[in-house]
């Protein structure tokens, strides 16, 4: 089909158009689980988040007829599950990732219940730029349809690298996870800090499910993520903690999810699933290589996975 | 607790005495405990049932009703209580999995994956091997099954052991790894061309699958269920292996000093743990769906790390949270059927109920009759 007109640059250009297209989900769960764990706590529940993110949001399109109105509804969903989570993963005796799977149980439970009847009507999408009108390739027109989610997921990667290292807040946030007993003597308070990370990196998630229902792929089903919000924790290692990275690796990870795709266009059909499982796999082996048993991986906060 | 101040700990000499003087906080084997431990997880079902049966009046059905309708399709009559069981088998052998490696201080998420890799496993034996006799058959694949779960988890307790890879993200990783390599065969090299609509492999021949129980439809995997939470309860708890892992996981520094040899204790405990995910995989494909498919990947695999812990990794917990949670999964239908609720319905419940009981561990020693009287000396 791609091999039409432009030959087997059809297979790199449908890469480029997919990590465009697939990396917003993978960008917003990251910064929100970045921000989360710079914290000091885990939430693993990101996948439910995301779900109930998509749903919310397009029930909210559904009804207003405004996409920028479910954004918001997206975001604020995601909020409420983060603020459970925040709640529960604080207290003394409670290890955080078994309340983020329970979570992730649940998140996704109620977004199906939620969701049933909005499996038929059609939300008003919410529209992208069109870049690549310069172009005759339809590939090359498709690959630039560029959504203002994404240049604001873009845009939120850089403002919470600044935010990190350049206000009081970031300082508080990267205090708490990197020495919670320092922070308290400074008289931070790290249940504040840490309930509010945890809720705006769920609002972030949420954001995320309004790209899925409302952008890519467009609608709402129960299939409509694909476990983006389950890898956050990884893709967060992957990056390093650093938002900035975050971006990079989403747009890694979305064109990875492309090539399995992209080849079975152009004709090769064999290895379709394994291509699908690549990032994973990337993962894993980069791990192998950097982590050692001694000390932790550099940039990881200090209290992360410790319960302190 | 802080220890009292041993010089001879400071200087470096007589590490095992430091050992033996490590500060062992005393079991009170009171009946108040006992007392505690159940009804905090009771009492906060209950509230977990007080909470849903809100959300299901907000949906639009009578609490009581719903109540009612989980209780007849879950433990109602025997023929119910069957279907309570053939779910609650996979649950069991998947919490193992999770609760034997916390034993050590691993939190393994990676059940899924070894089921799958066990279904994966077991299907490769009993698909090609079909002029075995059954026994055969039936011992080839449940030790075809064991082995690939078993080496999945193992790589996983490797890999945090010689490289220090997170175990939580290497099994998260591994998961999706494993469903890859799944629908990777199930669509190309095991496929059966018969299957359509739903790729699936070659099926096990109809003489060589798991049967069931005497007397019932439940496959004998609840059996493998059972005894394996017998023994990991047994073994755990009142011989010197399972003191060794405890001891691992209890304080990695000390088993160190007093000579176990943490890494084969500790590789050989992921092994047995995979392995339990792996016997769940082999049930579903040979006592369930006869084949391979995707619909291996159903979610036990989730439910049994939430099933370990709120069990707190005790065999016997897990045998009774697993039928527990049986029930609720096995009432989903009903609940579609007589209340016009959605079928996913259930997962919030679960869901609820999760956070609830994960929300009473942090209540242990508040409640002043749980208390012995003398326990503020200090």
């Amino acid at each position: 089909m791609s091999g039409d007109s432009i030959g087997w640059l059809g297979v790199p250009l449908a890469i480029a158009a997919g990590a465009i297209r697939g990396s917003a989900p993978f960008l917003f769960v990251s910064l929100g689980e970045c921000l989360t764990e710079k914290s000091g706590k885990i939430n693993l529940g990101l996948e439910g988040t995301l779900l109930l993110g998509a749903m919310s949001a397009y029930a909210v399109a559904c009804k207003t007829g405004s996409p920028w109105l479910g954004v918001l509804a997206a975001g604020f969903a995601g909020m409420c599950l983060g603020l459970m989570h925040a709640w529960l993963a604080q207290r003394s005796r409670v290890n955080d990732i078994a309340v983020g799977i329970a979570m992730f149980i649940f998140g996704s439970g109620l977004a199906f219940v939620l969701g049933d009847p909005y499996i038929q009507p059609s939300a008003p999408p919410l529209e992208s730029f069109e870049l690549g009108n310069w172009s005759q390739v339809p590939q090359i027109r498709a690959a630039l349809k560029i959504s203002p989610l994404l240049l604001l997921g873009v845009g939120l990667a850089f403002a919470l690298h600044w935010f990190f290292h350049n206000t009081r807040w970031g300082l508080f946030i990267r205090a708490v996870g990197d020495n919670p007993s320092a922070a308290r003597a400074q008289g931070i308070s790290i249940l504040k800090v840490r309930t509010l990370s945890i809720m705006t990196g769920s609002f972030f998630a949420g954001l995320g499910g309004a790209f899925l229902s409302l952008v890519y792929p467009g609608s709402w089903t129960r299939l409509v993520s694909s476990g983006q919000g389950l890898m956050a924790v990884a893709l967060v290692i992957f990056a390093r903690w650093n938002p900035r990275y975050c971006l990079y690796a989403s747009l890694l990870f979305g064109g990875a999810q492309a090539v399995g795709p992209a080849l079975q266009a152009a004709g090769i059909q064999a290895y379709y699933y394994l291509f699908n499982a690549a990032p994973y796999i990337l993962t894993l082996v980069i791990m192998l290589f950097t982590c050692t048993p001694k000390r932790s991986l550099a940039g990881a906060p200090a209290a992360l996975g410790t319960g302190e | 607790m802080i220890p009292p101040f041993d010089s001879a700990q400071a200087v470096g000499f007589a590490p095992t005495t430091a050992v033996a003087e490590a500060p062992v906080v005393k079991e009170p084997r009171d009946w108040r405990r006992l007392a505690e431990a159940i009804t905090l997880p009771a009492g906060a079902l209950l509230v977990a049932m007080g909470l849903f049966g809100g959300f299901c009046a907000l949906a639009g059905a009578s609490p009581l009703g719903v109540y009612e309708s989980i209780y007849t399709a879950a433990f109602g009559s025997w023929f119910s209580f069957q279907n309570t069981l053939i779910r609650a088998a996979p649950i069991m052998l998947c919490a193992l999995c999770t609760a034997l490696p916390l034993r050590l201080g691993l939190l393994v998420i990676g059940n899924e994956g070894a089921l799958v890799m066990g279904g994966l496993g077991t299907v490769l034996v009993g698909a090609t091997w079909t002029s075995a006799p059954p026994w055969a058959a039936l011992v080839a694949m449940a030790l075809a099954g064991m082995l690939a779960g078993g080496a999945w988890v193992m790589a996983m307790g490797a890999m945090k052991l010689y490289r220090g890879v997170s175990e939580v993200i290497a099994s998260l990783l591994m998961n999706y790894i494993a469903i890859a390599i799944l629908n990777h065969l199930v669509n190309g090299p095991i496929r059966d061309p018969a299957s359509l609509n739903k790729p699936s492999s070659y099926p096990i021949p109809e003489a060589n699958l798991l049967g069931s129980l005497p007397g019932s439809r439940v496959h004998y995997g609840l059996l493998f269920g059972v005894i394996s939470c017998l023994i990991v309860w047994f073994v755990m708890e009142h011989t010197v292996f399972g003191f060794k892992v405890r001891t691992i996981g209890g304080n990695l520094r000390a088993a160190r000093i007093v000579g176990l040899s943490v890494g084969k204790i500790s590789l050989l405990t992921c092994f047995l743990a995979g392995a339990a995910a792996g016997l769940a995989g082999m049930a579903e494909v040979a006592g369930v769906q006869g084949r391979a498919n995707e619909s291996l990947a159903a979610g036990y695999g989730y439910a049994g790390i939430l099933v370990a812990f709120v069990a707190r990794q005790n065999g016997l917990g897990i045998l009774f949270v697993s039928i527990v949670l049986g029930g609720i999964l096995a009432s989903g239908g009903i609940l579609q059927r007589a209340h016009h609720l959605s079928d996913a319905t259930v997962l919030v419940f679960q869901g609820i109920v999760f956070l609830v009981i994960l929300f009473s561990d942090s209540l242990y020693g508040r409640f002043r009759i749980f208390q012995e009287r003398t326990a503020h000396v200090r």
